[in-house]
């Protein structure tokens, strides 16, 4: 399990299938894919859900076709809560 | 079964923030290079410096003849094309009569170590305040991979079938150490896109270079990436990167060859 959570976005019909960041990945989270994409290249898939966001696949692809996302570490802390709102004017009440 | 439903797919991707994405000064487009080509990591590391410089309004770049011809095509600033090894000498036309532009020039080894050595070693004798990239991958690529001056002995190409011959063909030129010699050199580095630390360092030394003409300290910032050419080698992208640390590395040693004095 990966301290800081990352995920990547590929754009799949712009890779050029050169596999540099499935080498590049240090945590082995990124495989080729066995489809083809329209360009006839397999292309690079995050296949394990292992992404750091450490951004060094990114810093390899030729093309610049993965965008990189990051756990914010501020955003974090702040627990969600469920937020009630004003339900009174909804209520109507019938009295027979 | 679609495409995208092959990988990992995040459902809270909302939550997360944006850390890397494609720099806005590099066009949306498909690029011309081939999977794997350094090329490409350059490119877009220029435009990377530029954006977060916040100069693409007074930036020009000067495009080789050779693999980078359509650089133009891609990077989102002025751009202009000069003939074949000739980019150092337009550079240094428009740095002389815009003076208040961030000009470089984006050259190959054919074209800035074979047909433009002159113009190369008299831009940085002269000291001009330009940044000089060049992309060394020892082989022309656009050609169809004939040997280049910067060839490793030994090196098959398609010139040179059994390999380069030193007493045939000549020693391979290690121009950056040449010109780093000279007066007019402010800043000269070797540098590599193999691996992402590589990837990093590079930007940091493109980084100082348009600093150092932004500051107009006077000198010529030469930045030279050992880059790998796939097609042109006969190797998959991961195997040139392999060739890249076990042999070219070992000639072309990374690092700065020459760091601007300390104030």
């Amino acid at each position: 399990m990966a301290k800081t959570r990352g995920h990547i976005s590929i754009d799949i019909d712009e890779c050029k299938g050169c596999e540099l960041c499935t080498v590049e990945c240090p945590q082995d989270g990124m495989a080729m894919s066995t489809e083809l994409n329209r360009k006839g290249y397999h292309y690079a898939l995050l296949v394990e859900d292992v992404c750091t966001g450490c951004t060094n696949c990114a810093l390899v692809c030729p093309e610049a076709v993965i965008t990189v996302y990051r756990e914010n570490k501020a955003n974090k802390t702040k627990e969600k809560v469920a937020v009630i709102t004003d339900v009174r004017d909804n209520i109507t009440v019938t009295v027979s | 079964m679609s495409a995208a439903s092959e990988g990992i797919q995040c459902a809270y991707i909302e939550d997360l923030d944006e850390v890397w994405a494609r720099p806005s000064t590099l066009i949306e487009t498909t690029m011309h290079y081939c999977p794997g080509c350094g090329h490409s990591v350059v490119h877009r590391l220029i435009m990377e410096v530029i954006r977060e410089l916040n100069i693409q309004e007074i930036a020009i770049g000067v495009a080789p003849v050779g693999c980078a011809v359509f650089a133009y095509h891609y990077m989102d600033i002025d751009m202009q094309e000069a003939a074949h090894g000739r980019a150092t000498a337009v550079a240094t036309g428009i740095k002389r009569m815009l003076p208040d532009r961030m000009v470089f020039t984006y050259q190959g080894d054919g074209d800035l170590a074979a047909i433009g050595t002159a113009e190369t070693i008299h831009t940085i004798n002269r000291g001009e305040n330009i940044v000089m990239v060049f992309i060394n991958n020892g082989i022309y690529g656009m050609t169809g991979g004939q040997m280049a001056p910067t060839t490793l002995e030994g090196s098959i190409t398609s010139t040179t079938p059994s390999g380069r011959d030193l007493a045939m063909h000549g020693h391979p030129l290690k121009i950056t150490e040449m010109i780093a010699m000279l007066p007019g050199a402010y800043y000269v580095t070797r540098q590599a896109v193999n691996t992402a630390k590589a990837v990093r360092k590079t930007k940091r030394a493109l980084m100082n270079a348009f600093k150092y003409q932004m500051e107009g300290k006077g000198g010529t910032s030469f930045i030279e990436v050992v880059s790998n050419c796939p097609s042109g080698w006969k190797m998959t992208p991961i195997e040139s990167n392999q060739w890249l640390e076990n042999h070219i590395f070992k000639n072309f040693e990374l690092g700065d060859i020459k760091t601007p004095p300390k104030e």
